[in-house]
């Protein structure tokens, strides 16, 4: 595509987001880039404030929630943007693969009706034309028998063909920005490894910044380039995945990778590696480093909430890991 | 030494079919076979993976087991002397699972109470709510309060209430968070360990098969294409689709960048 940025550019730049849910701040003050081209991981147990962070900067936070801050898109700030102004980029220049495709897509509308109507909008195609090209999308996300599918409603297909179809919708007017939540979390994983696969090829034919939400590690290993971790609405780490996953700094991310199993080892003393206690629910996380209750390193120190420091490799915590 | 295992549960060539919708009313009915010509036997004290894609018949081989479903062919039996009492079920889908309607506590101890067991009740509800990893207060709210993490743990220590000798337990974790569900595979050693629990765990993580089951079936479209010790077939695997489950696997290792 002609119209990308040059390579250290970024697409996108979020800084100072912050995300409440009534009066309750769920993500605090969140800085981070997309650069052009480039495919970043977002990483964190759930109730971390993945999923907030990413409605915020696509503008799709649902009544009640508010955000703050900006998320400049080639000199918009889509924080700041008209709902009619973001319906104009949304599905078109950014789209959005959603967490579960089943309550994303609309049961009463033909697959072929809803992975056609973004470029019915955007690109002001005619019935026949736009369907003629849902059917060459489904082809092309590999859905057996396109045609027949064309026709057919959300539940008539497996949660893999969904998932397919979703993407197929998202990228039909080749977006420039893609966000992926959890696209693969509901589904087994042989047709995680299909899917993944699909969408790191499309990722590269479109020349798409790719953001892929997921609590599954060696999912970004594969796919990304660069990770963002995130634990109690803070974005507590962030560089390369072979820095941040060979040498991570901040516990919680050594942690993470802590508790992956591994497939060709025997378990060290025999158990399973658990982080202590659980994710603490909205509201409920200690003052200064939310980690601090469950942090093996914590001190008297970490009340107050660590900076992001470092340069290219960074994470807020007073005593890092490396 | 060389004393003969146990056998708990014993199959041969069980089969189960399930009706499609006619597609229209003069058109023949079709069926899909869930379970195919299914045979193998579950040995008192071993833990025993199930594995394989979505829709290969692994939950329809566990309600086969607990008698939920009825086999059209073969035979089926249990070898221990009463299923109700001694065989325990932690279902799929947790958020099902759970009547709305019940506290914490009257869930978690029911099936003491519909097998009439005598056992101090608040000491067994105390003990369990520890084992699972939940607080004290859970006992007295309702289903609806609980995160699906934590519903899945309730699920399990209901299951665990009446001291049962073989746990099934289809997708236990798959619910769960990385901080949870460590806690509740440690459990599962626990009682393996502690209480020569027999368990047969479905699971798609193959991960968490690999180091709590020793045994291992690999199912495909209703049959069982390969079955062995877990580190063989991890090691080794003989059939083609294994193959492919196995190297389906993303791992920390395989990375796009160096
Ligand atoms: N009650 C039923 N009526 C009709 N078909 C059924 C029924 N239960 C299961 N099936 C079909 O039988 C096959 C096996 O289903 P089953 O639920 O055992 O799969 P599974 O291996 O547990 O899959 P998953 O990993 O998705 O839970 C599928 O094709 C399913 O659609
Ligand atoms: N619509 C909502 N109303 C109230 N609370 C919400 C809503 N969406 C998310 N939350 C809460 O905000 C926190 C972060 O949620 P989310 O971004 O969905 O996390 P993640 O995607 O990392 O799992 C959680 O505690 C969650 O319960
Ligand atoms: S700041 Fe303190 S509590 Fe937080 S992660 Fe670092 S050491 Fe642990
Ligand atoms: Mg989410
Ligand atoms: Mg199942």
């Amino acid at each position: 595509m002609s119209a990308v940025s040059a390579p250290t550019e970024p697409v996108v730049r979020v800084s100072d987001l912050s995300v409440r849910v009534g009066t309750v701040e769920a993500v605090h003050s969140v800085g981070f880039e997309l650069a052009a081209g480039r495919r970043t991981g977002l990483i964190g147990e759930s109730g971390s404030g993945k999923t907030l962070t990413a409605l915020a900067v696509m503008g799709l936070l649902p009544d009640g929630l508010s955000a703050s801050g900006r998320a400049v898109y080639r000199e918009q700030d889509l924080v700041a943007l008209s709902e009619a102004e973001l319906c104009r980029l949304r599905g078109d220049r950014l789209s959005m693969i959603f967490q579960e495709p089943l309550s994303a897509l609309n049961p009463v509308q033909t697959i072929g009706e809803q992975v056609a109507e973004p470029l019915r909008l955007h690109r002001g195609l005619g019935g026949r034309e736009s369907l003629a090209r849902a059917r060459e999308l489904l082809e092309r996300v590999q859905i057996p028998r396109a045609a027949e599918k064309l026709g057919q409603y959300p539940h008539q297909l497996s949660g893999g063909q969904r998932q397919r179809a979703m993407i197929a919708m998202a990228i039909s007017c080749s977006p420039e920005v893609l966000i992926a939540d959890e696209p693969t979390t509901a589904l087994d994983v042989t047709v995680q490894a299909e899917v993944l696969r699909l969408l790191d090829r499309l990722v590269d034919e479109e020349g798409a910044t790719l953001l892929l939400i997921t609590h599954d590690l060696p999912v970004v290993a594969g796919l990304c380039d660069r990770v963002l971790v995130m634990y109690g609405g803070h974005l507590v780490e962030e560089g390369a995945v072979g820095e941040v996953f060979d040498s991570p700094r901040h516990p919680y991310t050594l942690a993470l990778l802590e508790s992956i199993p591994s497939l060709d080892q025997e378990l060290p003393s025999g158990r399973f590696r658990a982080i202590p206690g659980a994710v603490p629910g909205l509201g409920q996380f200690p003052s200064g480093c939310p980690f601090r209750n469950r942090c093996p390193r914590a001190t008297e120190l970490c009340a107050t909430m660590p900076a992001l420091e470092g340069e290219g490799h960074r994470a807020a915590c007073w005593h890092p890991a490396s | 030494m060389s004393e003969q295992p146990e056998m708990v549960f014993r199959a041969r060539g069980v089969t189960k079919r399930f009706a499609l919708p006619r597609q229209a009313p003069w058109l023949p009915r079709r069926f899909v076979a869930a379970v195919e010509e299914v045979s193998f036997e579950v040995l008192r004290g071993e833990s025993l993976g199930i594995v394989g894609e979505s829709g290969s018949g692994k939950t329809t081989l566990l309600k086969l087991l607990l008698g939920l479903e009825k086999p059209d062919a073969g035979e089926l039996r249990y070898l221990g002397r009463s299923l109700r009492r001694e065989v325990q079920v932690v279902f799929q889908d947790p958020v099902s699972a759970l009547d709305p309607r019940l506290r914490v506590a009257d869930i978690i101890l029911e099936p003491l109470r519909v097998m009439g067991l005598r056992e101090p009740r608040e000491t067994r509800l105390h003990e369990l709510l520890q084992a699972v990893g939940l607080p004290r207060a859970a006992a007295g709210r309702y289903p609806h309060e609980f995160s699906g993490g934590q519903r899945q743990r309730i699920a399990i220590a209901r299951a665990l209430a009446p001291r049962p000798r073989v746990l099934l337990a289809d997708e236990p974790v798959s619910a769960l968070d990385v901080s949870v569900r460590a806690q509740v595979l440690n459990l599962l050693l626990d009682l393996r360990r502690d209480f020569d629990l027999t368990l047969l765990l479905v699971s798609h993580d193959l991960g968490v098969v690999r180091h709590l089951c020793q045994r291992l079936l690999v199912m495909q479209s209703g049959r069982v294409v390969e079955a062995g010790e877990t580190r063989r077939v991890f090691a080794a695997p003989a059939q083609p689709y294994t193959q492919l489950l196995l190297a389906a696997i993303p791992t920390l290792s395989q990375r796009r960048t160096a």
